[in-house]
């Protein structure tokens, strides 16, 4: 297999409410500040390839939109996906490991405040049987962190547990959304919204962009000083019928892990990046992943302290490889979940070179 | 009223994709039955019973036709309580998604449980079908399940 | 067992969403111009091309774009399309012909009706000019023109106004470079 590192990753600030700034305006300065960090510029990049969803700011072809943030002229050879951008990712990837392609620049954007996020959400669900109900997102979710306390493994203090580590770890990510010292007792007093889970439990709607750089080794930028190497990827997807998959375990990331781990041959990673917008799918991700304390979950402070939508999964391979500049981390597990209730879950092994 | 020039403009709007759906001979034959107020799962090839019906196996992908009557009877098995529900889930009262296990099913699935408050209700209740008043062949024909027992 | 009853075979399911928009830092001077009855573009320095509607990014360099110009309501139609077909929840009643306007002083075309003249008239190269709507009845739109109509001058070749446009931006594009010098 061929090694592809990611080279630079930029992010907005994951604000509440971007009032002024359209997507367009708010990729460019993002684009230009991950090229500045490659060394790289648009005539360099082999191929582009983003993640977004027209339902969430209701702009019809709002990602055909996007590609006036590239300068197109000449016209580059471009992708989208109507998934998170990390599966803009992973189309890139193979693109490389097919020899298409040498280099990729990939980005995500969302501006979740213009709609009704849980609600959009609710349209992934089947027509005939799920969405006539509109289970928004948080029900849904309120429903696997039933399931979830349901097993006796875990109870409403570890998702506030969850919850505290985040908005601690937070306080060091200026991107941020949530940050801040908070205490378990004062966040269980809290009213719930849909039962077991309170407001806090929940990823804070976010408007933003991300944007990552991968390629090949021999494409490397010779600025670069610190690639991290994908040395291993897989997604896998289970049924979209709840009713048929056991909610309080995910069994695709434990399969994706699995084979992330054969190509990768790394067995132990230093942090972990988690994509899992409810307090309680931290817990479910953890045990399914295998983690236990040595690893740092989440130190960017992950979804629950902000959540681009459709570019939160990309968001923790750019947190991982930022963690992964530090000489005390070398190895780093990304994940990313799309789909209802974690129904596809996507695992990648990361290293830094 | 002067708007001072450069001021952001903000606006209101609503998209409506008014699609028609078209659910298949499997799918179409269970609303019928349900406009009827009757209830059938399928039965797999494993001899396992699901509900709601689907035209394959989501396990293993085989297809499948062999309907079998339901009750409208069934079991609590967890919930999410709804305290203010969203003007999209047509409810004007606190209500719970539940998933819930028709008696003679072999898999749970997402409905509304309808009660007075959280208190009302226990993982493992019996629990039984309260029917929309206006059927069209929809899985709202159904409109929420309550409890068997009363209370 | 099968169920003896014939499936449902169609039924509506439409969906509603509700959104609440901002006009863009780009956007909005160019809606409140509208409102005042002028036509603003945005100037792209890294191509020296001007840019109409103003969307806030030139889509050839992907740099942002902010300073304004003022175009005017005349321009030159560089392809049209007529419609036979009705559109469902449109205002229009076919058939009605649709043209892509430079107007001048523009280096990209924009989309509107063509009217006052026979459909069989309209021509690649027609130079038209804008039709307002009465000014007490202005908004933030491009509704505000109601069609452009045909001046009555000469065709004009488009391939010659492709050149002297492209000469233009040039110029632009040079003197916007000796901006940043200076």
């Amino acid at each position: 297999m061929r090694e592809v590192a990611i080279v630079a990753y930029a992010q907005s600030p994951q604000v509440r409410q971007e009032k002024i700034l359209n997507e367009v305006e708010m990729l460019m300065p993002v684009i230009e500040a991950a090229l500045t960090e490659a060394a790289m510029t648009m005539n360099d990049i082999d191929f582009v390839c983003s993640g977004s969803c027209d339902y969430i700011a209701g702009g019809a072809f709002s990602f055909v939109g996007a590609v006036d943030a590239l300068g197109a002229t000449p016209s580059k050879m471009e992708s989208h996906v109507e998934m998170d951008a990390a599966w803009a990712l992973y189309e890139s990837w193979l693109k490389i490991q097919a020899g298409e392609i040498s280099s990729a620049l990939i980005y995500g954007f969302g501006k979740s405040s213009v709609g009704d996020l849980p609600d959009v959400m609710s349209q992934q669900c089947d027509p005939y049987y799920l969405a006539p109900l509109w289970p928004d997102s948080i029900s849904m979710a309120g429903l696997q962190a039933s399931a979830l306390l349901a097993t006796g493994r875990y109870t409403e203090r570890d998702f506030a547990e969850v919850v505290v580590d985040s908005r601690r770890k937070a306080k060091a990510n200026p991107a941020a959304q949530l940050s801040g010292d908070r205490e378990v007792e004062a966040l269980l007093t809290a009213p719930y919204i849909a039962s077991p889970l309170r407001r806090h439990d929940c990823c804070p709607i976010t408007d933003g962009v991300s944007v990552l750089i991968i390629t090949d080794k021999s494409a490397l930028p010779k600025t670069t000083k610190k690639p991290v190497y994908i040395r291993g990827i897989d997604h896998r997807m289970e049924a979209h019928q709840l009713g048929i998959r056991t909610l309080s375990e995910s069994g695709s990331t434990t399969q994706a892990l699995a084979q992330a781990k054969l190509q990768a041959g790394i067995e132990q990673f230093d942090i972990a990046e988690l994509y899992a917008p409810f307090s309680p799918q931290t817990l479910i991700l953890k045990d399914a992943l295998g983690l236990d304390d040595q690893v740092d979950i989440n130190p960017s402070g992950g979804p629950l302290a902000g959540h681009i939508m459709m570019s939160a999964g990309l968001d923790r391979f750019g947190m991982s490889f930022r963690a992964l500049q530090k000489d005390e981390v070398t190895t780093a597990l990304a994940h990313a979940t799309s789909g209802p209730c974690l129904q596809h879950n996507m695992v990648a092994i990361l290293e830094a070179g | 009223m002067t708007v001072p020039d450069n001021s952001l403009l903000e606006a209101d709007f609503e998209l409506g994709f008014t699609y028609t759906r078209s659910p298949g001979i499997i799918i179409g034959k269970f609303l019928a039955a349900l406009k009827q107020q009757k209830i059938y799962g399928i039965r797999a090839n494993d001899g396992s019973v699901l509900f709601p019906p689907t035209e394959y196996d989501p396990r293993t992908a085989e297809s499948l036709d062999d309907f079998v009557p339901l009750s409208d009877r069934g079991r609590l098995l967890y919930w999410t309580w709804i305290d203010q529900p969203r003007d999209h889930h047509q409810m004007s009262q606190s209500f719970a998604f539940a998933m819930i296990q028709l008696d003679g099913a072999d898999v749970p699935f997402l409905h509304r449980m309808l009660a007075d408050s959280p208190e009302h209700l226990s993982s493992g209740m019996a629990v039984k079908v309260q029917w929309a008043e206006e059927r069209r062949g929809a899985i709202t024909d159904i409109h929420g399940f309550v409890s068997a027992t009363g209370g | 067992m099968d169920i003896d009853l014939d499936p449902i075979e169609q039924f509506d399911a439409p969906i509603y969403h509700r959104y609440h928009a901002t006009s863009s830092r780009a956007i909005t001077p160019f809606l409140h111009a509208m409102k005042r009855g002028e036509i603003l573009g945005h100037l792209s320095t890294a191509t020296g091309k001007v840019l109409f509607p103003p969307l806030g990014a030139c889509p050839e360099s992907g740099e942002a774009t902010h300073i304004p110009v003022i175009l005017s309501d005349t321009g030159t139609v560089i392809g049209f399309t007529t419609v036979h077909l009705p559109i469902p929840g449109s205002k229009l009643v076919p058939p009605f012909t649709v043209a892509n306007i430079l107007l001048d002083g523009a280096d990209q075309a924009c989309s509107h009706l063509i009217s006052e003249c026979d459909i069989d008239e309209v021509a690649i190269g027609m130079r038209v000019l804008a039709v307002w709507r009465p000014a007490e009845v202005w908004n933030n739109s491009l509704e505000n023109i109601e069609y452009f109509k045909p001046t009555g001058e000469p065709l004009v070749d488009i391939d010659a106004l492709q050149q002297q446009c492209l000469a233009k931006a040039e110029q632009r594009k040079e003197a916007a470079k000796g901006g940043q010098d200076a």
